[in-house]
């Protein structure tokens, strides 16, 4: 299966710190796959990489190679622009503007020059359908975003991303400021959702990367330690210190 | 010696906490007080409305009305804008080292600057060099330089306020950083930045030494830009301190206060929609 997107010897520095090392990854399209590891090890950081945010920060160093679809998105010419649009995030903490409902939605699709009209309240019926949101807000699109519930504000925010039809969704620990039942709604809503998307996920939570992917990678100090089918990584780790890890013995 | 127990310290320590800010407060209400009671039974809609005659002894004051908003609205207008793109420039499209350092430790040397320096640059440069004489687009362009720190400093403060999170979440939908300015930064820092603003207006409208070099003192109501013209509160001082009228001199200071008591007002109101939202 040729692999959706993939890092080849991925080096990574914040200045004279070396964050991520030789970081070779090839992500299955259409799928769940889980990055976990240690806090500092360098798998949100490598999550960033995907859609170049880490660009913003200053003073980072980027080597080797990110190719999407074969392509690699760190060639001269690559529209910065339309890869974000490609690949979408979800970020830690729900984010969604201080505007209405339907305003959030359509941001993506205003800052890329789509006309305003029947095309986007068909656009923020259909995202919103697609995280079960529809039926809770259909009455009051115009109200703002901030009164929602941090779950409803979660899964605005990933209707917000698919409204702009990404391929890839990055999920950087999107559940870490749910509740366990909010938590639980939203990887119901990954499963769907990696039918027709890839999705990577950066977790905390070892028992949410079993649960919800189906590949997993382990991260230790900036090193890809162990990619594998999570049944493998969860059940028979080839490498001691992807065991030590999952047995809980640190981390 | 006895050790005075913190019980009793920390009743002291309240007792003198509240002593001097009720000091403060009743020194600031005195001369509120005092102004308004000297001032207010001068005032009429005559004097509000009417050009002065004698000097000021008699009539009113509505051309230093006129030529007061004229200066102060003038330089607002200049300075807003580019105050708020310097602050833009300093926040979000450039890094923190030695050039934005020296621009803000240049800003807060200038605000620190007492205002008849700027009146006697305003006089040398803008009335003299540039030939504009004593103005409104002199006193203007004076207060312009006088006021543009304080609109950057705070547009800055309001810039940076906004969560870095709706930064990146622009960003992440794809959005070059010039939208993600003008869509999501710049209307969250809106309420801020024009607090900034109103209180500028306030501190050009109160200004005197500044404008009574650059403007002028003039008594006629002002038809242009290159008219001299006499500011409220230079028409206060000259009023008092020629002797003309200390009756017309307290209604002018009213009329002053209760300007910049509603601007301040306004200001706060401003700036109580942005914790609301925030919050």
């Amino acid at each position: 299966m040729d692999a959706k997107i993939e890092t080849k010897n991925l080096n990574l520095y914040y200045g004279d710190y070396h964050s991520l090392k030789g970081v070779n990854i090839a992500i299955p399209p259409r799928s769940i796959t889980a990055i976990i590891g240690p806090s500092g090890c360098g798998k949100s950081t490598l999550l960033r990489c995907f859609n170049r945010m880490n660009e913003l920060i200053p003073g980072v160093i980027i080597e080797g190679e990110i190719l999407l679809d074969g392509e690699n998105i760190h060639q001269q010419g690559t529209d910065l622009i339309r890869l974000r649009r490609r690949v979408g995030m979800v970020f830690q903490r729900p984010n969604p503007f201080p505007l209405s409902i339907a305003d959030n939605i359509t941001y993506g699709l205003r800052v890329h020059g789509t006309p305003p009209g029947q095309k986007h309240s068909d656009i923020v019926e259909n995202s919103l359908r697609a995280t079960l949101l529809w039926e809770e807000v259909k009455d009051k699109l115009h109200s703002p975003a901030l009164a929602l519930s941090p779950e409803q504000q979660q899964r605005l925010c990933i209707s917000r991303v698919l409204a702009i039809e990404p391929e890839i969704l990055l999920m950087d620990e999107p559940c870490s400021a749910l509740d366990p039942i909010a938590t639980d709604h939203i990887e119901d809503l990954m499963r769907d959702l990696s039918e027709s998307y890839t999705i990577i996920i950066v977790t905390h939570n070892m028992q949410q990367a079993s649960r919800v992917s189906s590949w997993s990678a382990f991260m230790l100090m900036g090193e890809l330690i162990e990619f594998g089918p999570t049944v493998r990584i969860f059940n028979n780790p080839r490498d001691k210190r992807t065991e030590a890890y999952i047995s809980g013995r640190y981390g | 010696m006895k050790r005075i127990s913190p019980a009793i310290t920390q009743l002291i320590a309240v007792g003198c906490l509240w002593t001097f800010t009720l000091l403060t407060l009743s020194i600031l209400l005195f001369i509120i007080a005092y102004i308004l009671i000297q001032g207010l039974p001068w005032l009429s809609w005559e004097f509000l409305s009417q050009a002065p005659e004698s000097m000021g002894r008699r009539g009113g004051i509505f051309p230093m009305i006129v030529g007061t908003f004229m200066v102060a609205g003038l330089a607002v207008l200049i300075a807003a804008p580019i105050g708020i793109a310097t602050a833009v420039y300093l926040t979000e499209y450039t890094r923190e080292g030695k050039f934005t350092f020296i621009v803000r430790f240049g800003a807060d040397c200038l605000a620190g600057i007492p205002s008849i320096i700027y009146g006697l640059f305003g006089f040398v440069f803008f009335a003299i060099a540039l030939g504009m004489g004593l103005s409104v687009i002199s006193g203007a362009l004076t207060l312009t330089l006088m006021i543009l720190p304080t609109i950057v400093r705070t547009a800055e403060e309001a810039i940076r306020a906004v969560p870095p999170a709706y930064r990146e979440a622009s960003y992440g939908l794809g959005s070059t950083r010039w939208q993600m300015v003008t869509r999501v930064v710049l209307p969250l820092a809106l309420p801020g930045i024009c607090t900034g603003i109103v209180l500028s207006l306030g501190r050009s409208i109160s200004e005197t030494a500044a404008v009574m070099l650059t403007a002028g003192s003039a008594l006629r109501m002002p038809h242009s830009l290159s008219d001299s013209t006499r500011t409220l509160a230079l028409h206060f001082y000259i009023l008092s301190r020629e002797g003309l009228s200390m009756d017309k001199a307290y209604a002018t200071a009213s009329v002053l206060i209760l300007l910049i008591l509603a601007l301040n007002l306004f200001a706060y109101w401003l700036m109580r929609q942005v914790t609301r939202r925030n919050g």
